[in-house]
């Protein structure tokens, strides 16, 4: 028996991967704690835009995760991702162009028509994808059960692969805490039809279609362990940039707002790591939709190895 | 000498829009940079995890008002900074200008003067205006940082020849180029200027690859402090050639 412990991205992952193999699983999911930091995810699949700080591992392994999701939920959308950069800051459109591969220049009119007139130059990354976070996590949680495994709140029985992000903090001195703050914002009156991302030198942002009109809009990095709700501050950074985007979001209603604190190890990498009592899968920062699948399918992989299996129980 | 500290590198690096921390700490010790800055207003009390990877850089940390735009704020901000990092070595920035970053002098000078009452040792960021120097040196400020150009903006020595004067002006005050700087190239001519330091963040954060680049900057600013040092020839009007026209042997 293995116990994942965590509902999360990370923990619904590993767990999907592991139970495919055929091992048997639980998941553990006290009933007191915060909803998982994925909740507020852009739930964009974007290695090759992410490239531009993340190191090539990201976007070189973060391209299985397109596959990886589509195999198992409804609703991710291969539309791409559209780059853009207000006129003044044209050149950052250059530097991301030149950080980054999978692109093609094109005019953001002819994929977006509403941005005719404010963007003259965009890049496309058509291998990309979105999706909505919540719903595909739900679908992967049904998806469990309906395969046989148990949710439980008690201790866990089995061999434990820890996926609690910052809870699991204990075990991981060098986990650090990385705030993200988001909006969502019903805009019936705009009409894009992929995420957008904002190329700005102090506020870049991004914008994901989540369908009906809603968009969520993302999302702020703080070095800070703060878990109170969203600043004031950053409320005006994303809207001033939702509204630089397209200003039909100046009328738009502001359903929800959300801060999280993403997992982070010093290198940004989300990774495995093998402790004595547990595998931990964690650190996923800002790449848990895209290295989630990734890592877990690697967890599983391993331990359905036998050699390798020997090895992680030696540990 | 900044506040009676002696540096071996004369680079000072912002801590701020790297890639990672990991990523941060390699690009520090590629740049052989001694003293880092970090802000605060922001990240507040609960940045603790990231400011004990600054502190195992082993660097000499100088924290920062960045922004902040009154004078209650940054001086607030700067007590925090003291307890949090126990130096009384402060980076006073009172922004006055949202959009340029352009620092609001009066309220420098204001904040300089309550900070330094405090015993703060203050590097305030400046801009390249004399008097305002001169206030803040009656303020009690020790070190001045004029910027070369708006934050972020790598557009370099924008007022060189004002920045000139003011090298000249203040003969015996440390001076630091603080912000603008975007390339090498720009952190050395300020240094053959006979600046004391340039303080930079984006040109080597938002670097394709911040190590490498870090460590060109650090390449830049020890050999325009050696030039400087090595005194630099004046520009002259006619070419002077370096070998002797008359006298040649007759080979032929």
């Amino acid at each position: 028996m293995i116990s994942v412990l965590g509902t999360g991205v990370a923990g619904l992952c590993a767990a999907t991967a592991l139970a495919e193999r055929g091992f048997p699983v639980e998941v553990i999911a006290p009933g007191d704690v915060p909803a998982p930091a994925s909740h507020l995810a852009g739930g964009m699949l974007a290695p090759f835009c992410e490239g531009e700080a993340a190191p090539r591992v990201v976007v070189s392994k973060g391209q299985a995760a397109l596959g990886w999701w589509q195999a198992r939920v409804p609703g991710v959308e291969q539309r791409g991702t559209l780059v853009v950069a207000p006129p003044r800051d044209a050149a950052e459109l250059d530097r991301f162009a030149r950080a980054t591969q999978g692109h093609r220049a094109v005019s953001p009119a002819d994929l977006e028509p509403e941005l005719a007139g404010r963007f003259a130059r965009g890049l496309h990354f058509p291998d990309e994808a979105h999706m909505d976070p919540r719903a595909a996590l739900a679908h992967l949680r049904a998806r469990l059960v309906a395969q046989g495994v148990a949710f439980r709140e008690e201790a866990p029985r089995g061999d434990i692969v820890d996926c609690r992000g910052l809870a699991a903090a204990g075990h991981l001195p060098d986990l650090r805490a990385v705030r993200g703050e988001m909006l969502e914002l019903c805009a019936p009156d705009v009409q894009l039809t992929r995420p957008v991302r904002l190329l700005h030198p102090r506020f870049p942002c991004y914008v994901v279609p989540r369908g009906g009109g809603r968009y969520m809009i993302g999302a702020t990095m703080v070095e800070s362990a703060r878990p109170g709700p969203v600043t004031a501050r950053a409320v005006m950074e994303l809207l001033s940039a939702a509204y630089t985007l397209h200003p039909g979001f100046a009328e738009a209603e502001v359903i929800a707002t959300g801060a999280g604190l993403r997992p982070a190890f010093p290198d940004n990498i989300p990774a495995l790591r093998h402790a004595p009592d547990r595998i931990h899968l964690n650190g996923l920062y800002r790449h848990g939709f895209l290295m989630a699948p990734v890592l877990g399918e690697e967890l599983a992989a391993a331990l359905a190895a036998p050699l390798t299996k020997d090895v992680t129980h030696a540990h | 000498m900044f506040y009676g500290t002696q540096l071996n590198s004369r680079l000072m690096l912002g801590t701020a829009q790297y890639p990672s921390p990991q990523v941060l700490r390699e690009a520090i010790a590629a740049s052989g940079a001694e003293v880092i800055t970090v802000s605060l207003r922001r990240e507040g009390s609960a940045g603790d995890a990231f400011r004990e990877i600054l502190r195992q850089s082993g660097c000499r940390i100088l924290p920062n008002t960045a922004g902040c735009h009154s004078v209650r704020e940054a001086v607030t901000t700067a007590q925090m900074a003291r307890e949090l990092f126990g130096t009384n070595w402060i980076k006073l920035e009172v922004i006055g200008h949202a959009d340029t970053l352009q620092p609001d002098p009066f309220a420098l000078v204001e904040a300089a003067r309550i900070l330094t009452e405090e015993g703060f040792d203050v590097f305030p960021y400046t801009t390249e205006d004399l008097i305002v120097g001169e206030r803040l040196i009656e303020a009690g400020c020790r070190v001045l940082m004029p910027w070369g150009a708006p934050i972020g903006s790598g557009q370099g020595l924008r007022h060189r020849e004002a920045l000139r004067s003011m090298r000249a002006h203040f003969p015996d005050v440390p001076l630091v180029i603080d912000a603008g700087i975007g390339a090498p190239s720009q952190a050395m001519a300020a240094m053959e200027m006979g600046f004391d330091a340039v303080l930079l963040n984006t040109a080597v954060a938002k670097a394709l690859d911040p190590v490498a680049m870090a460590r060109a900057f650090g390449a830049a600013v020890a050999a325009g402090r050696a030039a400087h040092d090595a005194g630099l020839m004046p520009c002259r009007d006619m070419a002077t050639a370096s070998t002797p026209l008359f006298g040649m042997a007759e080979l032929a």
